[in-house]
C-alpha cells in the first residue's frame, strides 16, 4: 500500500512539464480591459506591448523608433504632425493596416466618451488620410508632448472591424502575438501571429502572462520554474536574487518617481504649519535622507530622487541637485518659521514597502522635530481622500511617462486631474504650458528649469526616490534588455531549454 | 421528503434577498470611488462622469439596488467594472476551480479527521490520543498562508516535485490539475481536518460511554467491530453537520490559500473586487456563494435523514 502511494505521487509529480515553446511572464496584479483606448494599468501595458504595435515606439534611451510609422515629421510652425506607414502590417484578422485604419483608430481614441486617452489627445484638431500609406495630425497647438503619447497606448491600432464586438474582452492588434484566451485573475494567453514582418524575431509560439501578486510568491514561482520571468521584485528579495546564479537580476531605473505630496491648497485639512509655511516643508525635505531610505528600505535600488523627472532624461536639470539630509539646518528652519515641532498626519497606500519607507521617514524627521502620524489605507479608499482634498501629506509615486510633461503638469498645474497637493500658482502654470508647445529640447528645457526653480522653493511635492522596474528571468533567458518604461519587448528574446 | 426539499427553497429566497441587500449596503458604506479606481492613473473627469452616468452611480442607493434585481431576475448579473466581462462569465469560469478545491481539501479532511479523531477516542488519555490532539492544535494555529508558502519553498522550490501555482482544468489534463491541487487543498485540509477530529472524538467519546455499547462489548463483539459499526453511525450525526458547513463554507472561496498558490477561485476573485470596487462582481459572487450555502444545508438535512432513520417518518 505504502509503495503504491509513493509510487502513485512520484508518476502525478513527474509526469508533464510546460511545453518548450512557452514563455511565462509572472505579473505583479492583474490587468484590467484588454482595449487600448479605455485601459487604465501600468500592468495592462506590459501585456499590450506583445500584442498591440504602436506608431512609434521607444527604444531603451527613451528615444522615438519607428514601429508601424516608418518616418515622421513636423510642418505648418509645429501644428502638423505627419506620419508615413508601413505598407506591410496586418491586424491579427487578416485585414491591412493603412492610413484609413490609423485615422479609424485616432479618432476612436478622440472621441468615444469612455476613451482614457482623449486628454492625451487633446491637441489633436483633425486627422486626415493624405494618401493610403500617410496620416497627418491636424493639431490645435504646438504639443511637444503628441510623439510620445503616440508611443504609448494612444498609439495603439485596433483592426477597426472590430471595433463594434467585444475589444475589451477580445482585442484584435497588429503586434507580433495575438489575443487568445483570459481567465481573469489567473492567466492571459497570446499566440504567435505567424503573418507578423518580423515573427522570425519572436521565438516563442505563446506568452502566458500569470498575475501573481506577492512577491515573495511569484519569486518562489520563478525558482520553482513555473514561470520564465517576473516584473516588479520587491527590494527586501534583491540580496537573495543577487546571490542566485540559476536567476539573471535586471533592475533598471523607471521613468516615475515616489513623493510626498502636501496639500497646500485652500481648503480645511491645509491648515497646519507644514501645509501653509514653505519653509516648514524645505525643513521636512531636509530632515529626510534619501540616501537613508534606499540603503535601508530600496536595498540600493530606490535611487533617490530631487526631480520628477528620471535621472536618464534630457530634462533632468543638474540645476537642482540632490538635498542632502541636514538636521540641524532643518531645525533652525524651523525656528525661524516659528515652531519648535510640528504635527502633521501622513497618509499612504497600506503595503510592506511603502510602510517601511513611511515608518523610516518618521523616525528620520522626528529628530528634527516633526511630529508624524502615519495613516495607511487601502489604495482606492486614499485616492478618494486625495481626491476630496480630505488629506495633510500622502506618499504617492507615479509610475512615469516618457514625456517630462506627463510627470508634472497635471500634478502641479491649478486645474491638473491629478492635482492633489491643490497647489496654484499661475507663471508656474505659463511655464509648464509654454513648455508643453516647446519641441526643442534645449528651449523647453529652460522652461521646466524655471518652473522646477519655483517647485523646488514651494514643495508641493518632495521626490524621494524613482522607483526602479526590477525584472528578474530564469538565466534560461537570453537577449531580453530591460527599459525605462518597464515593458517586456520580447524581438529576439530566446529561452533555452 | 420533497416536501422538506420545498419548504427549505421557499424559505431561501428571502434569505438570498436579505444577504444581497445587506452586500450591497455594505459595499455603498466603504469608503473609495470605483470610478477613481476606474479611471486609471490619468483620472479624466469627462470620463468619470460618463461612466457614473452609464453605471448609474448617480441615482440613489435604493435604485441602484432595484436595478441589480432586476437585471438579476432577467439573468443579467451585469460586466465585471475592472475587465469588462460578464460576471455569469466569470462565475462560470471559477465555480469549477473552487468546487475542485473545495472537494480535494474536504478529502483530505475527512481523511485525516475522521480516522484519528476516532482514535484518539478510543484511546483517551494515552499517547495516541495526545499525539492526535498535538497536531489537531497545530493544525488550526498554523496560518494557512504561512504553510502554504513553506510547502512551496520546500516542495516545489528544493525538490521540484508539484508545480507552486497555477491552475489546469480538470477536464484539459487531469493529472496536472490533480498536482497543482495537492498542495492548496492540503493546506487547507489541515485546520479543516483538526476541526473534523476534534468533533470525531468528542462525538465517540459520548457515544462510547453510553449503554448499548457496553451491551455491544458484554455480547463479546470484536471492539473493532462494536467502534465502527455500532458507535460511528450514531457518532456521525454532529460531523455530517459541520462536514457540510465546513464544505460550504469553502464554497465561499478560500481567500488566503487562493492567493498563495496563485488559483483563479472564488476567494481571489471577490477579494480583488472588493478592492477594486467591482460592485457587479462582488454581488453577483456573494449571491453564487450563498445559494450554495443554503443548499449544502438542505443537503445536511437530507442526510441526517438517510443515516438516522428515526427522522424518517416525522409526524
Amino acid at each position: 500500500m505504502k509503495k503504491l502511494i509513493i509510487s502513485l505521487l512520484a508518476g502525478v509529480a513527474f509526469s508533464s512539464a510546460a511545453s518548450a515553446t512557452d514563455f511565462r511572464i509572472g505579473l505583479q496584479e492583474d490587468p484590467d480591459v484588454l482595449d487600448p483606448h479605455k485601459a487604465r494599468t501600468f500592468v495592462g501595458r506590459i501585456v499590450f506591448t506583445s500584442l498591440c504595435d504602436k506608431l512609434v515606439d521607444v527604444n531603451s534611451k527613451l528615444e522615438f523608433v519607428p514601429q508601424l510609422a516608418t518616418e515622421w515629421s513636423w510642418s505648418n510652425e509645429n501644428k502638423t504632425l505627419t506620419f508615413k506607414l508601413r505598407d506591410d502590417a496586418l491586424f491579427h484578422d487578416g485585414t491591412p493596416f493603412n492610413a484609413e485604419a490609423a485615422k479609424a483608430n485616432l479618432d476612436r481614441a478622440r472621441t468615444e466618451p469612455d476613451s482614457l486617452r482623449k486628454s492625451e489627445l487633446a491637441s489633436v484638431d483633425s486627422v486626415e488620410v493624405v494618401d493610403e500609406y500617410t496620416v497627418a495630425l491636424n493639431l490645435k497647438q504646438a504639443d511637444a508632448t503628441l510623439l510620445a503619447q503616440l508611443s504609448d497606448r494612444a498609439g495603439m491600432m485596433l483592426s477597426p472591424a472590430t471595433f463594434s464586438g467585444e475589444v475589451a474582452t477580445n482585442p484584435v492588434c497588429s503586434g507580433p502575438y495575438k489575443f487568445a484566451s483570459r481567465v481573469q485573475n489567473d492567466r492571459i494567453t497570446l499566440e504567435k501571429f505567424a503573418e507578423y514582418r518580423d515573427a522570425d524575431d519572436y521565438h516563442f509560439d505563446r506568452l502566458v502572462f500569470r498575475p501573481i501578486p506577492d512577491s515573495t510568491v511569484r519569486l518562489a514561482n520563478l525558482r520553482s520554474g513555473d514561470i520564465d520571468m517576473l516584473e516588479r521584485l520587491n527590494p527586501s528579495d534583491a540580496e537573495s536574487v543577487r546571490g542566485d546564479t540559476s536567476l539573471q537580476f535586471m533592475p533598471v531605473a523607471g521613468l516615475g518617481y515616489q513623493g510626498l505630496t502636501i496639500n497646500v491648497g485652500d481648503n480645511p485639512r491645509a491648515s497646519g504649519p507644514l501645509n501653509k509655511d514653505k519653509r516648514v516643508r524645505q525643513a521636512l525635505q531636509l530632515a529626510i535622507g534619501r540616501d537613508i531610505i534606499n540603503e535601508v528600505v530600496g536595498h540600493g535600488l530606490f535611487e533617490p530622487a530631487q526631480q520628477p523627472f528620471p535621472p536618464a532624461s534630457p530634462f533632468n536639470s543638474e540645476k537642482f541637485p540632490l538635498v542632502e539630509r541636514d538636521v540641524e539646518k532643518a531645525k533652525a528652519l524651523l525656528k525661524e518659521a516659528g515652531h519648535e515641532s510640528v504635527a502633521f498626519e501622513l497618509t499612504f497606500g497600506n503595503n510592506t514597502t511603502s510602510s517601511a519607507t513611511n515608518e523610516l521617514i518618521q523616525a528620520m524627521a522626528k529628530e528634527a522635530g516633526f511630529e508624524i502620524s502615519l495613516k495607511p489605507m487601502e489604495f482606492a479608499a486614499m485616492q478618494q481622500e486625495m481626491q476630496a482634498a480630505n488629506h495633510e501629506a500622502t506618499q504617492i509615486g507615479w509610475s512615469g511617462r516618457v514625456d517630462p510633461d506627463g510627470n508634472i503638469h497635471q500634478f502641479v498645474t491649478c486645474k491638473g486631474a491629478l492635482n492633489d497637493s491643490k497647489y496654484c500658482n499661475e507663471e508656474v502654470d505659463k511655464l509648464l504650458n509654454a513648455a508643453r508647445a516647446t519641441p526643442d529640447v534645449e528651449e523647453r528645457k529652460q522652461l521646466y528649469d524655471q518652473a522646477q526653480a519655483i517647485l523646488m522653493d514651494e514643495l508641493p511635492i518632495i521626490y524621494i526616490y524613482h522607483q526602479p522596474w526590477p525584472f528578474v528571468a530564469s538565466n534560461k533567458v537570453s537577449g531580453f534588455e530591460p527599459s525605462p518604461d518597464g515593458m517586456v519587448r520580447l524581438k529576439g528574446v530566446k529561452l533555452e531549454n | 421528503m420533497l416536501q422538506i426539499i420545498a419548504r427549505r427553497v421557499l424559505v431561501a429566497i428571502p434569505t438570498l434577498f436579505l444577504v444581497s441587500l445587506i452586500v450591497f449596503g455594505l459595499q455603498k458604506l466603504l469608503p473609495g470611488d470605483p470610478l477613481l479606481t476606474m479611471a486609471g492613473e490619468e483620472r479624466d473627469p469627462a470620463v468619470i462622469e460618463f461612466l457614473r452616468e452609464k453605471y448609474r452611480l448617480n441615482d440613489p442607493f435604493y435604485m441602484q439596488y432595484l436595478y441589480w434585481v432586476r437585471d438579476v431576475l432577467t439573468g443579467d448579473f451585469g460586466n465585471s467594472l475592472r475587465t469588462g466581462v460578464p460576471v455569469s462569465t466569470l462565475i462560470a469560469q471559477k465555480l469549477p476551480v473552487t468546487i475542485q478545491l473545495a472537494v480535494m481539501a474536504m478529502i483530505f479532511a475527512l481523511l485525516i479527521g475522521i480516522p484519528t479523531g476516532i482514535m484518539s477516542a478510543v484511546k483517551k488519555g494515552k499517547a495516541p490520543d495526545y499525539a492526535a490532539n498535538a497536531i489537531a492544535l497545530s493544525g488550526v494555529s498554523i496560518p494557512n498562508f504561512w504553510l502554504g508558502i513553506i510547502l512551496i519553498m520546500v516542495v516545489s522550490v528544493q525538490w521540484r516535485l508539484l508545480p507552486a501555482s497555477g491552475y489546469v482544468p480538470l477536464t484539459e489534463d487531469p493529472i496536472q490539475s490533480l498536482r497543482t491541487m495537492l498542495m492548496p487543498s492540503f493546506v487547507l485540509a489541515t485546520a479543516l481536518g483538526a476541526y473534523l477530529m476534534r468533533h470525531t472524538r468528542s462525538a465517540m467519546l459520548g457515544v462510547l460511554s453510553s449503554d448499548y455499547i457496553r451491551t455491544a462489548k458484554a455480547k463479546g463483539l470484536m471492539p473493532r467491530v462494536v467502534v465502527l459499526k455500532h458507535a460511528l453511525r450514531n457518532a456521525l450525526m454532529p460531523i455530517v453537520t459541520l462536514t457540510t458547513l465546513l464544505f460550504g463554507e469553502l464554497l465561499a472561496g478560500a481567500v488566503l490559500t487562493e492567493q498563495v498558490f496563485t488559483i483563479p477561485g472564488f476567494g481571489k476573485l471577490i477579494v480583488d473586487a472588493v478592492f477594486t470596487r467591482d460592485y457587479a462582481v462582488v454581488q453577483g459572487v456573494v449571491l453564487c456563494t450563498a445559494v450554495g450555502f443554503i443548499f449544502m444545508n438542505l443537503l445536511a438535512d437530507i442526510l441526517y435523514i438517510l443515516i438516522n432513520p428515526r427522522l424518517r417518518h416525522p409526524q
